[in-house]
């Protein structure tokens, strides 16, 4: 079964079947009580390339590797290596290939990650390429959801935010394409909806979805609330973002109208999209979803290095 | 003046090369910018813009002697002009013709609009590379970053 992930880039989820992610979902469940630190990739070393900010994802990967005995290697921000005298981002990759056994990179530029597997004989895992792809979140994502409710088809979702430029958001609905979801709302002002490339592909993939303006609308329907951040920059009017802002902020009251299990997801960082008064309520489940970036990113490690 | 003197004087044949005939009239200029033809190359060519056609009431005929194009030359006409068919000359015989058909890979001829598209990043040694997802409406898509384009977008988005 794991052979499947065998040496493979983890570039777009949509690489991936429903099949590929029983298997990590299975391997990721032995990984989630485990406290100690294991051996399984004893003498391997992950580099990590991370040309844009992250706190999580890039932690989360270090946690993961250290737990299972890998050495880590680190570029962090384009200021502090070679890349700030002017090398290439190619020449970055051969030389994290020469020295690495496989590279986890992120990069503001769309298709970053997918050049790197290209220029890479070692496998590559993308953490995020610009508003592309980011594969290994949207993993969490699903694994959180199976967790939460046993299953992850039949259920109700809504997709909340940024759903233009937002890699997380983009990524999660298309890790929704491999399942069977009763219906998914995509909520976002009219600016921010889904691109034309995503619409695209969710129609060709046969997804049952809907695009709103408010998630007042669809709020006592849905089971699952994935909520992504709306970024002031992506407004070119400041005057029209305060006019959004107040629709795609999440508080108690408004989940209160919704169903009794309803489950609020976030692939984090949050700012103020989320009312605080939501983290310690039922719907809360954003905190437990990074938890889980850990086994998921062990599974991913392990299944990738051969060690399944 | 009988019309087919006309034509005798201005569409002379050609003793080797190629004819590309049936071009939608008026893109004659952007193909030979496709082809990465710019006339300082030497070779003799005749570009006729807006005689009439049977087929399409008006077309635009390019004829380059001396160059036969390849399979991969006349693939990127289809880009810019589906109707296009293509002869190749020798003797002042047509020995091959072919429609223009838009290849399933487009690589290194245009260039992605997206611009924070990998392939846009400078200093990479990295070519744009689109796959062919539908001929009629044509789309093409980045392979690295997604996005669609359509024949309209493509006379500005060609790299030579």
């Amino acid at each position: 079964m794991s052979a499947k992930f065998m040496f493979r880039d983890i570039i777009s989820i949509l690489d991936f079947t429903r099949e590929d992610l029983e298997t990590l979902f299975e391997f990721a469940d032995r990984f989630i009580k485990i406290n100690e630190k294991l051996e399984i990739l004893k003498g391997k070393i992950v580099a990590l390339a991370f040309f844009e900010p992250s706190t999580r994802t890039r932690l989360s990967f270090e946690v993961a590797a250290k737990k299972l005995g890998a050495d880590v290697i680190s570029i962090v921000g384009e200021e502090a290596s070679s890349i700030a005298k002017g090398e290439s981002f190619a020449d970055t990759i051969r030389m994290l290939d020469s020295y690495s056994d496989l590279i986890v990179v992120r990069h503001r530029f769309e298709g970053a990650a997918k050049y790197a597997a290209e220029i890479a004989e070692k496998p590559v895992i993308n953490a995020g390429d610009g508003r592309q792809h980011h594969p290994t979140q949207a993993m969490i994502d699903l694994y959180t959801i199976k967790k939460l409710f046993g299953e992850i088809d039949g259920l109700t979702y809504a997709v909340l935010g940024d759903l233009r430029y937002g890699r997380a958001a983009t990524s999660f609905i298309y890790g929704l394409t491999l399942y069977k979801p009763k219906k998914v709302y995509l909520v976002s002002p009219p600016q921010l909806r889904i691109r034309d490339e995503v619409r695209r592909e969710l129609i060709d993939r046969g997804l049952v979805f809907e695009e709103k303006n408010s998630i007042l609308e669809v709020i006592e329907e849905i089971d699952v609330l994935y909520v992504t951040r709306i970024q002031k920059e992506r407004f070119p009017d400041p005057v029209e973002y305060e006019k959004v802002r107040g629709s795609y902020i999440v508080t108690l009251g408004m989940l209160m109208k919704g169903k009794p299990h309803l489950k609020v997801l976030h692939p984090l960082p949050k700012v103020d999209e989320i009312d605080y008064s939501v983290d310690n309520s039922k719907y809360a489940a954003y905190f437990y979803q990074a938890k889980l970036g850990i086994p998921i990113r062990m599974a991913l490690l392990s299944l990738v290095l051969g060690a399944g | 003046m009988p019309s087919g003197e006309v034509h005798t004087l201005i569409v002379p044949k050609i003793l080797e090369g190629t004819v590309i005939d049936h071009i939608p009239a008026g893109k004659a200029l952007e193909i030979l910018k496709v082809l990465g033809i710019s006339g300082q190359e030497g070779l003799r060519i005749a570009v006729l813009m807006n005689v009439e056609s049977k087929k399409l009431g008006k077309k635009d005929i390019i004829k380059i002697e001396k160059k036969k194009l390849t399979v991969d030359e006349v693939n990127v006409i289809a880009l810019i002009a589906p109707t296009a068919t293509i002869n190749i000359i020798e003797n002042f015989i047509v020995v091959e013709k072919f429609k223009a058909r838009v290849p399933d890979v487009v690589e290194n001829i245009i260039k992605c609009p997206n611009p924070t598209c990998i392939t846009n990043k400078d200093r990479e040694p990295l070519k744009s590379r689109f796959r062919t997802i539908s001929r009629e409406p044509l789309l093409l898509q980045c392979d690295y970053c997604g996005v669609i384009v359509t024949r309209d977008d493509i006379p500005r988005l060609i790299r030579r």
